[in-house]
């Protein structure tokens, strides 16, 4: 496994993902250091050239903490998200940006054990992947 | 970018240590007083406390602030405090952006104090980047119908809909029983008044029933929700009770008789059977029986004797009804116990706390159970609670209570009966202590195990064998025989997944609803509009649970009565300079916010903002970018992603650099020095000699607790410290620090 730590940023919703964010902390749970969140209203919102603007700012992964069916604004709000995903992931492709820098997952207020896993994971594969400015640098540059 | 905030002040809390212990707030704040825009930073011992409050308003008058920062725990806890800081002091409450370094960085990083002290700065960075693009913004308003719907007519919900009611407000009172009282209406006599539990249940029927405002729909059950805080639209399925209006009672006792259709008893938690046609109990509510056509054959045999009023044939409906506020007060489950678990359900004379309570008052003057009298009875406490390993790791706090009480009022019942408690150790807080007083002057005994040894029940002889370690008499191995063992069970949350997926209430590890915050916010649910209280929240026992109802319903009451509330202007935004009208947005809006305007010759969308819920759904989809979410801009994000970013630089260790730091680092005393007054005026005090809080107090003029507050900031700085000395009325004694 690679010693790299990668840098992620988290799209996470107000009212649902993010009080499970807070949980996590609250419990003590420990997580990557270098996780930065930005909280939305709804992850619905989330637009491609943000997650493009954090892989190109040196953010080697974005992750999308859903509400999934949780969502208190719409229903389909990680379908809505998903097409934000595939939208920046068709950039991506052509910028020959590994695609699995961009991850989503539903996550409910009191899903904290799910979320610390999925930092967890997310950032071993991000460590594998090594870090975006290598990435970029190489097939961008 | 024109009009950035450029005078920010930037208030970073030690919250008592849970930040200050993992996080170096001086080098955080060094640091962040360098960034674009900062006017000044305070590390605050407690952002909260009033006094620091305070400090606050006075530094943004006096400084002429236009934006504000504070960097603490999530916002969930303290966002609408400091908005409220924001506008005592005259500053916009959107020019105040909070920073969570609490939750998201101190406690989720307390295993790596260097990198929590290193996003502590990015976290506060990016809040300081999107105050300086912040917007003056305006909350908008919209109307709100004045209805409430109380969800459950247990004695909760029925106390929510008179006090609702009483405030003007119109209610819905849904239950899904065909009858109201919830778990009260189960229970014999409580706990101090004596008072049967229907007796309560029956007064609070009377006074929905006295109320033109309450609307009480029984056998009703919640299908969908629509709408937001201040309208929601609630689709409520109605299953008729296929009854109409009372009969004669002696009519109705014929009726039970002819109905063969026979089910285990709920109500009685299955020590019996029911009929198809059915009341609770017999001064069950509304008083009409009902039929329940789950399980009535349509045999005809009740058609016979009462023919006219039963009428098979009513058919259920469904109704709509709007409401402002939702009350969730859907009560809680008895834990049941796993087969097996002290015998439950395999030792024959093995049942639960609640079957007994209903044992009780089937019987007469005699304690019968299946067949048998019973004389010996044996309490097992804490049965699915406080399971450290287990699902159910909390103690309810009633059930020792509920026990003891149902011992004391079965022997006061059955004169020769002899009761033996198994405990873990007896919680009859407050008053209820005098219970245990009575049940051991009434000849009770009890036993005491711990968690890893704990008693086992078995048959023998057609009566159970208890064996317990007792912690009481040196953990001697007791083993003795009963009659009938009575299981303590706690209240767990009830079952009631359709509603969790209605109403999107978040719930706690412990399957209870989720308020928004424990001690500040304990009736409200992220789900704004929408109450909780009463045992559907946490376990509770009624006097706590009036509590929780009377909170929830004077908060939902707050929000609806004046028919308008203010919601936060995070709405969407067009541009019309880059909107083409592609209709994108308005096709994906399920709110309707979206309507056509004309903008300088050509068709362009714009936001109706009392329907938009700010969810943002519709900015991706905007073909040419011209939608935002105010103060969700991609300016204001792609600024926040930078600081997230830019490296941080802590001071290194060149002998100039020391120096930069070492000035700083006064400088920083020195603003604890001066700034709050009443700590120099402690200071100042304890110049003479060492001094206690309440003669400081009272040489001041000030509180004790302000005293208090001042003295544990300058001790955490090593200003003052304890003298291990009390004075004669027992006070510690604190000194200067020289």
């Amino acid at each position: 496994m690679s010693d790299y730590q990668p840098k992620i940023l988290v799209f996470s919703s107000e009212k649902i993902s993010d009080p499970a964010i807070d949980l996590a902390g609250l419990l003590k749970k420990h997580y990557s250091p270098l996780v930065y969140n930005i909280t939305l209203q709804c992850t619905s919102s989330v637009k491609p050239r943000w997650i493009l603007h954090a892989l190109r700012s040196g953010i080697d992964g974005v992750f999308i903490a859903s509400d999934g069916t949780d969502c208190a604004y719409r229903s389909d709000c990680s379908d809505l998200t998903n097409k934000s995903i595939a939208k920046a992931q068709e950039v991506m492709k052509e910028k020959g940006i590994d695609l699995s820098r961009v991850k989503m997952a539903a996550l409910c207020s009191v899903c904290a054990d799910p979320f610390v896993n999925h930092m967890k994971s997310f950032s071993e594969t991000l460590a594998n992947l090594g870090s975006i400015k290598n990435e970029i640098g190489q097939k961008d540059g | 970018m024109e009009n950035q905030k450029s005078k920010i002040g930037v208030y970073i809390c030690h919250c008592g240590g849970n930040i200050s212990d993992y996080v170096d707030i001086e080098k955080v704040k060094n640091l962040i007083a360098r960034e674009e825009g900062v006017h000044l930073v305070n590390n605050m011992m407690f952002t909260c406390s009033d006094s620091a409050q305070v400090d606050i308003v006075n530094d943004i008058k006096e400084n002429n602030l236009d934006g504000m920062v504070v960097a603490s725990c999530s916002p969930k806890l303290h966002l609408l405090t400091f908005r409220d800081v924001a506008k005592r002091a005259g500053l916009n409450q959107y020019n105040y952006i909070h920073a969570n370094i609490r939750e998201q960085c101190s406690w989720a990083h307390s295993d790596k104090t260097e990198l929590a002290t290193d996003k502590a700065v990015r976290i506060i960075r990016a809040a300081i980047s999107k105050v300086r693009l912040s917007e003056t913004l305006e909350q908008i308003e919209i109307p709100a119908i004045n209805t409430a719907v109380v969800v459950g007519a247990g004695v909760s919900g029925m106390r929510s809909a008179i006090e609702l009611a009483d405030q003007g407000t119109n209610v819905y009172l849904i239950e899904k029983d065909h009858f109201v009282g919830g778990r009260v209406s189960q229970w014999g006599k409580l706990f101090p008044t004596e008072e049967p539990g229907e007796n309560l249940v029956e007064r609070l029927y009377h006074k929905v029933k006295e109320r033109e405002n309450i609307t009480l729909f029984t056998g009703a059950e919640i299908k969908a929700v629509n709408g937001s805080v201040g309208n929601f639209e609630l689709d409520v399925h109605i299953t008729p009770r296929y009854i109409n209006g009372m009969c004669d009672e002696a009519i109705q006792d014929q009726v039970l008789k002819a109905c063969h259709a026979e089910v285990d008893d709920e109500f009685n938690f299955g020590l019996t059977k029911r009929k198809a046609i059915y009341k609770n109990y017999p001064n069950a509510y509304p008083e009409t029986p009902v039929v329940d056509m789950d399980l009535c054959d349509k045999c005809g045999e009740c058609l016979k004797i009462c023919d006219g009023r039963i009428t098979l044939d009513q058919k259920e409906e469904n109704i709509s009804i709007k409401a402002g506020a939702i009350l969730l007060n859907t009560g809680f489950d008895p834990y049941e116990p796993k087969e097996g678990e002290y015998g439950y359900k395999q030792v024959d004379n093995v049942i639960t706390l609640q079957q007994f309570k209903r044992l009780i008052e089937s019987n007469g003057d005699k304690l019968v159970y299946n067949g048998k009298k019973i004389r010996d009875i044996a309490y097992i406490y804490c049965v699915g609670s406080r399971d450290a390993k287990g699902e159910n790791k909390h103690c309810s706090r009633y059930c020792c209570t509920s026990a003891i009480h149902t011992a004391v009022d079965a022997k006061t019942k059955f004169k020769n009966i002899r009761n033996y408690h198994v405990t873990r150790g007896i919680r009859t807080y407050g008053k209820q202590e005098t219970l245990f007083t009575d049940s051991s002057r009434q000849g009770d005994t009890y036993f005491q195990f711990f968690e890893g040894a704990m008693p086992t029940v078995e048959n023998e002889n057609g009566k159970a064998l208890i064996k317990v370690k007792d912690a009481l008499t040196q953990n001697e191995d007791i083993e003795f025989t009963a009659d009938l063992v009575v299981l303590v069970t706690g209240m767990v949350a009830r079952k009631d997944e359709n509603l969790v997926n209605i109403f999107k209430v978040p719930v706690g590890s412990d399957k209870f609803y989720n308020e928004i915050h424990n001690k500040l916010r304990p009736v409200e649910t992220v789900i704004e509009g929408l109450f909780i209280a009463g045992g559907c929240q946490s376990p509770k026992n009624i006097r706590a649970t009036m509590a929780s109802t009377l909170a929830a319903s004077a908060k939902a009451n707050s929000l609806i009565q004046s028919g308008m509330i203010a919601l936060e202007p995070i709405v969407a935004k067009v541009n019309p300079e880059l909107c083409e009208w592609c209709g994108a947005c308005d096709d994906l809006c399920t709110y309707n916010a979206f309507e056509k305007v004309e903008y300088e010759g050509k068709t362009v969308a714009k936001v109706n903002e009392a329907m938009c819920k700010g969810c943002g759904a519709c900015t991706p989809v905007c073909p040419t970018n011209a939608i935002d979410v105010v103060s969700l801009s991609d300016t204001e994000i792609e600024t926040m992603i930078d600081s997230f970013v830019r490296d941080v630089e802590f001071a290194t260790t060149t002998t100039e650099e020391k120096a930069d730091s070492f000035a700083e680092v006064v400088d920083f005393e020195k603003q604890v020095r001066v700034l709050p007054e009443l700590s120099q005026r402690i200071l100042d005090s304890l110049e003479t000699e060492p001094k206690a809080i309440p003669d400081i107090a009272k040489e001041l003029g000030v509180a004790a607790d302000d005293v208090l507050y001042h003295l544990m900031s300058l001790r955490k700085y090593g200003m003052i410290k304890d003298t291990d000395e009390i004075n004669e009325d027992e006070y510690y004694l604190y000194e200067l620090k020289k």
